[in-house]
């Protein structure tokens, strides 16, 4: 019991982490893999909290396609965020 | 294109995520997921073969028509799914516990899931998997077609 309550704390930091990490990269690509990460501890906490369906949804578009497009939309645009 | 790393990652995992997709769609009476979870990860395993490859090389091993093709395959078989049980009622799931297809009798009580079960539910899991792979598949060559086009 006392393990899974920890578990589950140690995942909301990670969420928390992960998120401010993907504002505060100046190179983009990064940023994706963070986004990619936080979307993967995010269907972590949904197998936790026993909705399984939920976590493959979450993993399969979450984690796979979304990354793609930002990684084709980083491709054909540039790849360092620029200061206005 | 990505390093050669990756290109060869991307080739070895293609097929295990393909493996994985249809085994949450043909699962998907039994365990969790179904057709839209399945469809969306065999998308997946498109979307990283487009990441780690050049334009033209994908322009001929994904063709956009054949995707498309796939999603009205889908949903043409989902309706006809639903219709085929209009005798009693729309969506009516006559074929389970009929000994035919997918039709084998399951009695009262525990026990370890039979796949050859459930009556229509598995052929619509399959329609909706090739829909929702059809559908996904299209964003994605679209997406990458015109991301060329601005370059």
């Amino acid at each position: 019991m006392i393990f899974a309550a920890l578990l589950q704390l140690l995942l909301l930091i990670a969420l928390m982490v992960s998120a401010y990490l993907a504002i505060k990269f100046k190179d983009l690509l990064n940023c994706v893999i963070a986004l990619g990460i936080f979307s993967f501890l995010l269907s972590l906490e949904f197998y936790i909290l026993q909705a399984p369906d939920v976590a493959i949804a979450e993993a399969g578009i979450g984690a796979g396609l979304t990354t793609a497009i930002f990684i084709l939309a980083i491709r054909s645009t540039s790849r360092w965020e620029v200061e206005e | 294109m990505m390093s050669k790393i990756v290109r060869t990652q991307a080739s070895f995992l293609y097929t295990l995520i393909l493996i994985f997709g249809f085994y949450i769609v043909a699962h998907g009476h039994l365990t969790p997921g179904g057709g839209f979870q399945g469809g969306a990860v065999i998308a997946t395993g498109i979307a990283l073969i487009v990441v780690a490859y050049k334009f033209e090389n994908i322009k001929g091993w994904v063709k956009k028509s054949m995707l498309t093709t796939a999603e009205s395959i889908g949903l043409l078989a989902f309706i006809i799914t639903g219709i085929s049980g209009i005798g009693v009622s729309f969506f009516y799931n006559w074929l389970a516990n009929s000994g035919l297809l997918f039709g084998r009798v399951v009695h009262y009580g525990i026990n370890p899931g039979y796949i050859n079960t459930a009556g229509t539910l598995p052929i619509m899991n399959l329609a909706v998997g090739i829909e929702v792979l059809g559908g996904l598949g299209v964003i994605i060559m679209y997406f990458l077609h015109y991301a060329k086009e601005v370059k």
